[in-house]
């Protein structure tokens, strides 16, 4: 990662990530509908939506709730920035985390019993995805032999060919990390939860506008993640990586409207379940191929 | 055009009806009148909320959480009083522990009459509403971001509540819902007595 990538990537992923995050949420939402058998929003509906936040008074239950926020929203961007100059696997994933632990603390910082079930609950996730994004880390240095995203582009095949089960695993928490129903416990963007609004409930206008961002900024994050899987060296990579993207959040939005939410037990003991059987399946895989090889 | 009225959040009340209304705000949501297609969201949080949909009428039990929801809504903000126990007490209006239509808790923008209002009422309330929303945008944005109009207070006292000869009208409301169950007390007592003689 140069400074001239570094700084591309930070130019770029500022302005064109809230853009297309904010046109993948419009989709989704009128996708959903269509599934549903309803006409459903207007594309740009979300953006509208965040600007009557953004338009609503400023109140907040604290003072520093909203600095929370604004930390959380700093620390995905980074983390987003790192990820597209092709920067370090494993510092992508660790300021993502950080980004996530500040969401956390925004909603403990309430004091609201909601608010705290919310995330508790969203602590609950983390601990379901985080062995994955680990060993996603692990099997990547396996397969590339560095930890450095671009490396990608100098491969014959696609990394898909070579950690199979490991894409497979990732599907699985990618709909934890996407906020998808049956894994969204902590906060759903449907109607009505048994937490009110779980993580969310006691953050209102400004500060509820910058978390639907900072979820914009996310999706693309991870939509990243998937293309990282079936990129290599050829031009014909872009039209794969694009309708593989399109495919991978259809279905998201597909299992969002197909499954009832789950109980967190279930969510933690499925999502290790996945990740470990899966993970070293591939692992050994890698070795044995290694030795052919 | 603002961005305010693309995307109105709705928190849902049931004060105390017979929940006909209740049923008839959900049915807005189903696919066959699918009100998200004007961006409408049921939030069930007042934080999140700027249209705050009530049905039923008020009691002494619920005057107090309607004016909570209320109070934790951020401004701009409109009430919509659905079906006419929420406008004004409707068939339960001359029982001892009504106090009247939501009007005597906070303050109404629109009243969408009908027993049980129909869903096109209740999604024509809400563009009304609308239109209400924008004014008090306009007006809130105007004051440079600050309160419009004074939060309700936990005493209960809003601009609906006018004074009136020197007495709030919640407060007469109140002593006229009070005087009227002595009365009937006092009548079953009467009767009572009648019976044990």
């Amino acid at each position: 990662m140069t400074i001239i990538s570094f700084a591309v990537a930070l130019v770029g992923f500022v302005i064109f990530a809230p853009v297309l995050g904010c046109l993948l949420a419009g989709v989704d939402r009128i996708v959903s509908a269509r599934l549903q058998g309803r006409v459903g929003p207007v594309l740009l509906q979300p953006y509208y939506d965040v600007r009557k936040l953004l338009a609503k008074e400023n109140r907040s239950v604290n003072g520093y709730q909203e600095f929370y926020i604004v930390l959380s929203l700093a620390f995905a961007i980074l983390s987003g920035v790192f990820f597209f100059a092709g920067g370090n696997f494993l510092l992508v994933l660790f300021v993502l985390t950080l980004s996530s632990l500040f969401f956390i603390i925004a909603a403990y910082s309430a004091r609201s019993p909601y608010a705290d079930a919310g995330a508790q609950r969203e602590i609950i996730q983390i601990a379901s995805y985080e062995p994955m994004t680990i060993l996603l880390c692990v099997t990547f240095f396996m397969a590339t032999n560095t930890f450095n995203v671009s490396e990608v582009f100098n491969r014959d095949l696609p990394l898909v060919a070579t950690l199979p089960l490991v894409f497979a695993a990732f599907l699985f928490i990618l709909t934890i990390k996407l906020r998808k129903s049956p894994f969204d416990l902590s906060y759903s963007h449907h109607a009505h939860q048994e937490l009110v609004k779980g993580i969310t409930t006691e953050m209102s206008g400004r500060t509820l506008a910058l978390v639907e961002i900072t979820h914009w900024y996310e999706s693309i994050l991870f939509m990243g993640w998937v293309a990282l899987f079936f990129i290599w060296n050829t031009m014909l990579a872009i039209p794969v990586v694009i309708i593989a993207v399109l495919l991978i959040y259809f279905l998201e939005v597909f299992i969002d409207n197909t499954f009832a939410r789950v109980k967190w037990q279930a969510m933690l003991f499925w999502s290790w379940t996945v990740t470990i059987i899966c993970c070293l399946l591939n692992i050994i895989y890698l070795i044995v191929l290694g030795y052919l090889g | 055009m603002s961005s305010t009225i693309k995307s109105p959040w709705l928190i849902h009340y049931d004060a105390s009806s017979c929940n006909g209304c209740d049923i008839e705000v959900l049915a807005c949501l189903t696919p066959l009148y699918d009100v998200e297609r004007f961006g409408i969201i049921n939030t069930g949080n007042p934080k999140h909320a700027d249209i705050f949909l009530v049905t039923g009428s008020v009691n002494e039990r619920n005057i107090g959480v309607l004016q909570q929801i209320y109070s934790q809504m951020l401004e701009p903000k409109v009430v919509i009083a659905c079906g006419i126990c929420a406008c004004s007490g409707g068939v339960f209006r001359d029982c001892y522990n009504n106090l009247g239509g939501v009007d005597v808790a906070i303050p109404v923008d629109i009243y969408a009459p009908g027993c049980a209002v129909r869903p096109q009422a209740i999604i024509d309330a809400v563009v009304a509403g609308l239109g209400v929303l924008e004014e008090k945008r306009a007006a809130f944005a105007a004051t440079g971001g600050k309160l419009a109009e004074k939060p309700v207070l936990a005493s209960g006292l809003s601009s609906a509540n006018k004074i009136v000869d020197g007495v709030s009208v919640r407060d007469a409301a109140f002593t006229k819902a009070r005087e009227a169950s002595k009365a009937l007390a006092s009548v079953t007592d009467r009767q009572e007595g009648a019976n044990n003689d």
